[in-house]
């Protein structure tokens, strides 16, 4: 049984249909991409897959680690493990970083059964995670994304995830509007966390994050659903032909 | 750092639900008889064995208050408030105690169900060591007063305002009114002519206050108005932080409350005054409530003088309340920071007056208003400059944040500038929680409930940072309570 088991998922937002049939499956330890044409439906997946409110599921089933997905609140899918990068991440005014990270993280490990983790303690973790991720302490101190560029607002959000240390992570266009430094760095960040029990769904747009994390898969999605699954190879060779002839391809 | 995060830990610890302390003390009371007269006041000050020019003052008042009417320009709307039904005066039934070992051991398990911090009950427990001293106004009649000792070393004056009256008559009488004059407004001319007790605190030139002073009031037997008097003076250079905290049990019946707060500060002297409020908000269906009617104005009567007003209102049914400051020495400096938080069926109409009468006066706002439920919140302050107020500057700032579609939000900030060299400012935002917001935190771990007090706490941070710490804590914590069910 895969870590997470799409089967046959429809989705639609304010009555309109995005998703149309989704079958995906990936199993633990590995890395999946998907890529796909602006509207066709990486965003809501992500959403769905997250639990995100006024995105209405019309059929089919997730199960993650053999769960009913769809069945749990959001909280409780981040406590079973599931992380998702936001494309757009929010801002908090007045929640300081640190304080946010704490607080999510003992959520999360309460659900657990764990431990709470105290101040001294997570500090430390909080800068060594920093460290690895030549991302500056000031993070820490500052409010939740306020004032953030758009890079440093994706930056936190690898910080966020090396912390919280998911088993499955959603990396929702994580790349875009990032210069090639910052690339690097979100790269390193989920390339850090690689393993037998961390898995990845990087949703992106174009071929050139895949150079930093390399996939195990690459699936196309188009007009809500998956028209084609290959290795590495077929990022390269999307970046060369572009999207239309395998979604003119599809649609025949 | 992460009070945010304490209080996020301790919020499903505080309570299973609803209003934690709700719960009445059987200690005996004595109850004046219902109504007011002459004759009710002549009783109150003859019970607290008053001096003759105390009583007049008292008469003086009342007359002035039987000529006038309730003030109507507040956005609240209430039942008449019957002022014969109410009882003026009540008190426990023994003498006060003289020291801790007479306090009722009823009242202390009072304290422990109300939460006062474990450092300030062991403060009334008599432990050493503990720093924040406490006067606590228990129904009317403070009955324990600690740090005494340390306080009068220091030359500091920290006492029930009905002993002040006995034993440093000539303070009172020079202070007393001097702010609020008995005749101000309806309520205060209410509370001039009734009040029985309160806080008395008198720092003289050059002290610095050794401790955080605390008083604790709390309304407890049926039908009783409470009207506290507090009267707070800091000499030339001398500093004071006073802290004011509020809750009072379940009850059915609305109940009046109308204190009256009076600050003085003198040449460089400071005083900062911290209020939590949480009186009796009334039921999920509006019943039942405090009507908390008060007056709060300090005056910064020195050059540099400075006063700073800091509350957290989350209770009571009607909130009318604008802690002001008269700036009229030159250079001083006055502050409000308020977080006023209404839920269910909650009125506030709350803000403050910055009235700049001397030059290079400067003064600073902050409210943050968070509505939830059905709940109206007004914030309505006055700015107003006086001609000789040369380089007056004044910088407002009021937000408001709505939960949910049933509440209001509303800014009605006055203005008046008569000398042109005066600088204001004022901003001013509306927003709701957004649904980003709160899922970004739930897809995180935290819960709906967690998710809505972080992101309210964050709103506040400006202004409860200005709290002393533990009351931060416990206003964190206040918050989160009174946000119950206010989501999903």
């Amino acid at each position: 049984m895969a870590l997470l088991e799409i089967r046959g998922l429809a989705a639609e937002v304010e009555g309109k249909p995005i998703l149309r049939g989704v079958d995906l499956s990936l199993p633990e330890g590995e890395v999946h991409a998907i890529m796909g044409p602006n509207g066709s439906g990486k965003s809501t997946l992500a959403y769905v897959l997250a639990g995100r409110e006024g995105y209405h599921v019309s059929a089919g089933s997730v199960r993650f680690d053999g769960e009913d997905l769809l069945a749990m609140d959001p909280e409780a899918r981040a406590a079973a493990g599931l992380f998702l990068a936001f494309q757009y991440p929010v801002e908090l005014p007045g929640v300081g970083n640190a304080n946010f990270l704490r607080t999510a993280l003992n959520a999360v490990r309460r659900a657990r059964a764990e431990p709470e983790i105290d101040a001294m303690k997570f500090l430390k973790e909080a800068r060594a995670a920093l460290k690895r991720l030549s991302m500056s302490e000031e993070m820490l101190k500052r409010n939740v994304n306020v004032g953030f560029s758009g890079g440093e607002k994706k930056r936190n959000e690898i910080f966020q995830m090396a912390l919280l240390r998911p088993r499955l992570a959603i990396l929702d266009e994580t790349d875009s509007g990032l210069d090639i430094d910052a690339l690097k760095i979100v790269a390193n960040g989920v390339n850090a966390l690689r393993g037998e029990k961390f898995s990845a769904l990087v949703i992106t747009h174009y071929q050139r994050l895949l150079d930093h994390i390399v996939p195990d898969k690459v699936h196309v999605l188009s007009e809500g659903r998956i028209v084609r699954s290959g290795g590495p190879e077929l990022a390269l060779s999307l970046e060369e032909s572009g999207y239309a002839g395998l979604v003119a391809e599809a649609a025949a | 750092m992460s009070a945010v995060a304490e209080t996020i830990e301790t919020v499903s610890a505080v309570t299973e639900g609803g209003y934690k302390w709700g719960f009445e003390t059987e200690i005996e009371t004595e109850l004046a008889p219902k109504g007011l007269s002459e004759e009710t006041i002549r009783l109150i000050s003859a019970r607290k064995n008053e001096p003759e020019w105390l009583l007049a003052w008292r008469l003086k008042a009342f007359a002035a208050w039987q000529s006038m009417t309730e003030p109507g320009w507040a956005r609240v709307t209430h039942p008449a408030i019957d002022y014969q039904a109410i009882h003026y005066y009540a008190a426990p039934k023994k003498p006060a105690p003289r020291n801790l070992s007479e306090v009722d051991p009823e009242l202390l398990r009072t304290y422990e169900k109300l939460g006062i911090p474990l450092s300030e009950q062991a403060a009334l427990a008599g432990v050493e060591g503990s720093r924040v001293a406490v006067d606590a106004v228990f129904d009317s009649v403070s009955v324990a007063t600690t740090f005494r000792k340390t306080l009068a070393r220091a030359g500091v004056i920290f006492c029930p305002i009905s002993e002040a009256v006995r034993e440093h008559p000539e303070l009172v009488r020079r202070y007393l009114g001097s702010v609020v004059p008995p005749g101000d407004n309806f309520f205060a001319a209410l509370n001039s002519a009734v009040f029985t007790d309160g806080s008395f605190v008198f720092v003289p030139k050059g002290v610095r206050c050794p401790m955080e002073l605390s008083t604790y009031f709390r309304i407890n037997a049926r039908s009783t108005g409470q009207f506290e008097r507090t009267l707070i003076i800091a000499e030339d250079g001398a500093y004071v932080s006073y802290l004011e905290g509020c809750t009072a049990p379940m009850r059915d019946e609305n109940q009046l409350h109308a204190a009256v707060v009076e600050l003085v500060a003198l040449n460089e002297a400071e005083i900062k005054y911290s209020t939590v409020q949480n009186w009796y908000p009334g039921d999920a269906e509006g019943r039942g409530g405090i009507f908390n009617f008060v007056t709060k104005r300090g005056a910064c009567r020195g050059r540099k003088s400075k006063i700073s007003w800091t509350q957290v209102e989350t209770g009571s049914a009607i909130t009318w309340k604008y802690p002001s400051c008269i700036l009229q020495g030159a250079e001083s400096v006055g502050a409000f920071y308020s977080v006023a938080l209404t839920n269910n069926f909650q009125q506030a109409d709350t803000g403050t007056k910055m009235l700049h009468l001397g030059p290079d006066t400067k003064s600073t706002i902050v409210s943050k208003g968070i509505s939830a439920g059905r709940s109206n919140n007004t914030y309505r302050g006055l700015v107003r400059i006086m001609p000789r107020a040369a380089r007056a500057r004044n910088f407002t700032q009021c937000d408001s944040l709505l939960i949910g579609d049933r509440c209001g939000a509303h800014t009605v900030p006055y203005i008046e500038s008569r000398n042109a060299t005066a600088r204001i400012e004022h901003e001013a935002t509306t927003s709701k929680i957004a649904e980003d917001q709160l899922f970004y935190c739930r897809s995180r771990g935290l819960s709906e409930e967690d998710s809505v007090n972080l992101i309210v706490n964050g709103f506040c941070r400006e202004v409860l940072k200005e709290l002393p710490m533990e009351f931060a804590v416990e206003a964190q914590k206040l918050l989160a309570l009174s946000l119950e069910g206010s989501v999903g």
